[in-house]
């Protein structure tokens, strides 16, 4: 069960429309690396987990993925809102446009739809939790990537609190990684695995 | 009017409560029995609740648990900007 809060998780005020950089951005929507995906692979691998330390970080984790990817469907909304076709056609933005008009839709930024196979649910804590700690790392070098290509403060400064998150949910996988392996053989962690074993 | 607080001052107010709230909220995950942490959570939560239903009061709801502190007489929840909109929050 989920409830609706009626405000981004961080303002996001953008007054200059730029699409060429939108259709970077969106990567982090709809991308292989993007909030889409993180959302949907904690949210997912949570039913399996043992241990409630994890299956409650991923509850929380994969909420807060929900408001980033909102924050940056309200990024790519502002960047590209009452575009002329002429705009349109300058920026490259066409190709983009021909198959969604201005609405949102999760496509990573070489506009490849996404897709469930960016993303895994394995089934054994261990696993899913290095797969977790890896995804926070590929979204803190996108959002690196991008900063480096964008130039505008009202775009950056979102996009900065972002990149921040990926480093406090990274420390958070941490954690719980270590609460898996304190309730393992220290001999052998891979002994058997406690989602399906135990 | 002129005692009517400022919008966008409540805005803030609620969104830095609901940022320290959620922090917190993943801390306490992984460190349930830090003392320190969860008086900072209660603290936090406390004010976060009390900021929400006074900026409903004001300005409409931005949970649908503070529906019934906007007085109003229409469904207030359609009435304000969405998040991503012009205004919005």
């Amino acid at each position: 069960m989920w409830n609706y809060e009626k405000r981004l998780q961080y303002p996001v005020k953008i007054t200059q429309t730029n699409p060429q950089i939108a259709q970077i951005i969106i990567t982090q929507y709809g991308g292989p690396d993007g909030e889409l995906g993180a959302s949907m692979r904690y949210l997912s691998q949570r039913y399996t987990t043992p241990y409630k330390e994890v299956a409650g970080l991923l509850t929380d984790v994969g909420t807060e993925e929900l408001a980033h990817l909102e924050m940056i469907c309200a990024i790519v909304y502002q960047l590209t809102k009452d575009l002329t076709p002429e705009e349109i056609q300058r920026s490259g933005f066409d190709k983009y446009y021909v198959d969604h008009t201005l609405g949102l839709y999760p496509q990573a930024a070489s506009g490849t739809a996404w897709t469930a196979s960016y993303i895994q649910s394995k089934g054994d804590p261990i696993t899913d939790l290095h797969e977790d700690l890896a995804a926070e790392q590929k979204a803190r070098t996108t959002y690196d990537n991008i900063l480096r290509l964008v130039k505008d403060p009202e775009v950056c400064d979102p996009i900065r609190f972002l990149r921040e998150r990926e480093i406090v949910h990274y420390q958070r996988f941490g954690e719980c990684l270590r609460i898996v392996q304190d309730n393992l053989d220290s001999e052998n962690f891979f002994a058997f695995n406690p989602s399906f074993d135990a | 009017m002129n005692n009517q607080p400022n919008r966008r001052e409540m805005l803030n107010t609620i969104n830095e409560l609901s940022f320290s709230v959620l922090d917190i909220q993943l801390f306490l995950d992984t460190h349930p029995c830090d003392e320190d942490a969860l008086a900072y959570f209660q603290e936090c939560s406390n004010a976060r609740n009390q900021a929400l239903k006074e900026y409903a009061q004001y300005y409409g709801p931005l949970t649908i648990d503070t529906a019934t502190a906007s007085c109003s007489e229409r469904w207030s929840w359609i009435n304000d900007p969405w998040p991503w909109q012009e205004g919005g929050c």
